[in-house]
């Protein structure tokens, strides 16, 4: 059983979405996700009547991030912190897969390793930032380093899963086929554990940039985790608002697609 | 003891050797880090002192009802969001990217809610624990073999009666790394929030020290946190490798 | 045929449309009698409803027409008292120590701690699990869990026992030895037995009845008659009678065991099937 619970394909098993979806099932999933985001914004627009110094109502909030969108100030706050996330996440991944793959496949390293992973990924890394900084600065690669910390040990945990538990039968088969040993990687065991790590990658995606965001608020001069607090430290709510809805709404699409990409592959 | 358990002690103590050969040996700067020894020496003298007792139990207390409140509302939500797929699948986008939204913005929104007390930060620390155990509640109620709920009803059991006897018992294991996760996040989310928010705590106290400049404060701090969290974390580990071997589940 | 203990009028049901797709109908009209005391088999080709069968008269499922009655009482979508039900998946309660998955029932019941001792230890020692009361069932083998199942069962000592596959998951020769214990505790209780099973050796050898079903919608083709005695155990399968009776069914079977593997491929060599 893997330590990080995770929504999945695999939780329909058994459903009915193992037929395709004909076009009226998928009008009607529109339509939900619809109705619950209307539901949402109700839930915002009754938060904001009854704190209005706190945050800005949806429609206002809409108005400025659209503004926020137009202005150089943002874009240079939301370059600052894709460019950290981008090269955390492109760490996380790679060394996540590439040590989950090693610990994967060597399983005594992997049973020394699992708990040790399991409590890296439950203590609150936030404390260690101090240590982060002082030993990386106060500039963009303390901000990495956050996210990778943040990110890679869930690509590790589910990529070593992923080898642990492949089917051994498949690679009995991989042997009567006389496959080589790359063509079994290629063919057998890469697509036998591929949705486990997107599956990792779409966490460590949230977390990483999780990482990154806490790192920028706190001893930062930029990025859109800078915006959030500099907005709360000068009471700026239109803007901490605006730029809260945009992550959000960043966040929410990318996990969206990582997560029909993940369903896909489990097909 | 086996030899997995031995190789990994050994691992964990070679690395702490290691760090603290380091910084003796000044490879290490004493500005960066600590040598483990002195983090822990100081450790002991703050805990005899008595000086940090106030943040941990202020620490400590936001943890518990956050985890507390997290589990319970988390076991709901989660039971309500299974009874209800089409409720579930316009949920699951929103559950798949939930930890990317740093939940430490609404602070000041729970200021404004609940006034400036203990609420806010229990707010934080209870959002961020809730997602694991809603998720936790989905896996473990989808895998309820069928074959037991029918059992249930040869035993013409009681709704209350199958969910308590048959149902929760069925997905025990699953709800178990909830909890689990839930204490883990509370604790995150709490001293998070205290840490770059807060004006108390253990979180504020590591932050505060930072910003001193006082590194034998902020480091035995640190000690400390990772040591009663990774205790916490292990015997929770420990009690579920037990509940799973019975099951022939390891 | 003496009392009758169980009836099923006309009972038929119809999955509605799901999916796409138009109505399903899965089963029936079936009318069937089941005599106090018989041992009744059903055989049929996979996907004919014969669980779907095994659910309705249970209780457990609503039939879409026709009527079920147990001992005299209409049967509707609840299990009535004196029904007993062993699944074809293991549903042995991982929680529970052998002993405490056979006292579940009891328990519930509110029975006195003395009573409950002493029948469960009754039903543990008759089938045998003496040596496995304090194990967990994930200790034991699949053919030792599925005991624990019937344990659990009869120890609420049922007039009716439903057994859905129950042997489907063992070894042959698990089946057979579990077969002679069936027709053991058959004789000790003097229960009516309808067993579900696609194995037509073990319905031949267990059955005073064999019901015979088609391909989907099930009913019921042949009821083919064993008159072995009560006395019957394995060993009847050496017995002349038991190759002529397992031909005939198969013979029915066949037919119909093809129409449903035609549904999936259209062309099987003959030499494939036979």
């Amino acid at each position: 059983m893997s330590v990080i619970p995770e929504t999945s394909g695999s939780a329909y098993v058994g459903g009915h979405d193992s037929a395709p979806a004909t076009q009226r099932q998928s009008l009607q999933r529109l339509l939900d996700s619809f109705l619950l985001i209307v539901v949402l914004v109700v839930i915002w627009q009754l938060v904001y009547w009854k704190s209005e110094v706190a945050i800005t109502g949806p429609i206002e909030t809409v108005k400025t991030a659209i503004e926020l969108l137009g202005s150089e100030t943002f874009w240079r706050h939301a370059l600052a912190s894709g460019r950290a996330f981008g090269l955390s996440l492109l760490m996380s991944s790679i060394g996540g897969v590439a040590v989950g793959l090693a610990l994967g496949a060597h399983r005594f390293s992997g049973a020394v390793a699992a708990p040790i992973l399991t409590a890296l990924y439950t203590i609150p890394k936030v404390t260690l930032y101090p240590l982060v900084l002082l030993i990386f600065g106060l500039g963009i690669s303390a901000k990495v380093a956050f996210g990778v910390m943040h990110g890679i040990i869930p690509v590790v945990i589910f990529t070593m899963d992923a080898v642990r538990n492949i089917n051994p039968v498949l690679i009995k088969t991989a042997r009567v086929l006389k496959l080589s040993p790359s063509e079994t990687a290629y063919r057998i065991l890469i697509p036998a554990v591929m949705p486990e790590i997107v599956t990792g990658l779409r966490v460590g995606f949230s977390l990483t940039l999780l990482g990154v965001i806490i790192g920028e608020m706190f001893a930062s001069q930029q990025g859109l985790g800078f915006m959030i607090i500099n907005g709360m430290n000068v009471h700026n709510v239109r803007s901490l608002t605006a730029v809260v809805l945009l992550l959000v709404f960043f966040a929410v699409v990318s996990g969206s697609v990582l997560l029909a990409l993940e369903r896909r592959l489990q097909r | 003891m086996n030899q997995v358990t031995l190789v990994r002690l050994c691992v964990i103590a070679g690395s702490v050797l290691a760090v603290e050969a380091l910084c003796r040996f000044g490879v290490i700067n004493r500005l960066t880090l600590l040598p483990p020894s002195e983090m822990a020496a100081y450790l002991v003298h703050l805990l005899v002192s008595g000086e940090i007792n106030q943040a941990i139990v202020q620490t400590f207390s936001n943890v518990a009802i956050a985890f507390v409140l997290s589990v319970v509302f988390g076991f709901v939500l989660g039971a309500v969001i299974h009874a209800m797929p089409r409720l579930r699948r316009a949920c699951d986008p929103f559950l798949a990217s939930y930890y990317s939204v740093p939940i430490f913005v609404f602070y000041p929104l729970f200021v404004s809610l609940f006034g400036l007390n203990r609420w806010p930060l229990i707010m934080i620390g209870f959002l961020f624990a809730i997602t694991a155990m809603v998720i936790a509640t989905l896996n473990g109620l989808d895998r309820v073999p069928p074959v037991l709920v029918k059992f249930a009803r040869v035993h013409r059991m009681s709704r209350s009666a199958e969910i308590l006897r048959v149902v929760l018992p069925a997905a025990g294991p699953y709800l178990f790394t909830g909890v689990k996760l839930a204490l883990a996040y509370s604790f995150i989310g709490v001293l998070a929030g205290e840490f770059i928010l807060s004006g108390g705590g253990l979180g504020y106290a590591i932050a505060y020290a930072y910003d001193a400049f006082d590194n034998r404060t902020m480091y035995a701090l640190m000690l400390f946190v990772l040591i009663v969290v990774t205790a916490i974390n292990s015997a929770l580990f420990i009690w579920e490798q037990r509940l799973l071997r019975r099951r022939g589940k390891v | 045929m003496s009392v009758s203990h169980a009836e099923l009028r006309e009972v038929s049901k119809v999955f509605p449309a799901a999916g796409g797709q138009g109505d399903v109908h899965a089963l029936g009209p079936i009318d069937l009698n089941l005599a106090k005391g018989e041992v009744i088999a059903v055989v049929g080709p996979s996907g004919c409803g014969k669980t779907t069968l095994l659910e309705i008269l249970a209780g457990l499922a609503v039939p879409s027409g026709g009527s079920i009655s147990f001992e005299g009482r209409p049967v509707r979508g609840e299990v009535p008292d004196g029904i007993g039900v062993v699944f074809q998946e293991d549903a042995s309660l991982p929680w529970l120590t052998v002993w405490d998955n056979i006292s579940f029932g009891l328990r519930r019941a509110g029975i006195g701690a003395a009573e409950i001792k002493r029948r469960v230890d009754d039903v543990i020692s008759f089938m045998g699990l003496e040596d496995f009361a304090r194990a967990y069932p994930a200790q034991l083998s699949g053919g030792m869990r599925q005991r624990v199942c019937i344990a659990r069962t009869l120890v609420l000592e049922p007039r009716l026992i439903l057994l859905d596959e129950p042997f489907g998951a063992l070894d042959q020769q698990t089946r057979l030895l579990m077969g002679d214990e069936l027709l053991r505790l058959w004789r000790k209780t003097g229960a009516t037995i309808f067993l579900i099973t696609h194995a037509i050796d073990e319905a031949v050898m267990l059955a005073d009845r064999v019901a015979v079903m088609s391909a989907r919608p099930g009913c019921f083709i042949d009821l083919v008659k064993t008159e072995w005695g009560r006395d019957r155990d394995s060993r009847v399968v050496a017995d002349g009678r038991f190759g002529a009776l397992t031909g005939r069914v198969w013979t029915r079977l066949r037919e119909e065991s093809l129409k449903s593997v035609g549904r999936s491929i259209n062309r099987v060599p003959a030499a494939a099937l036979s």
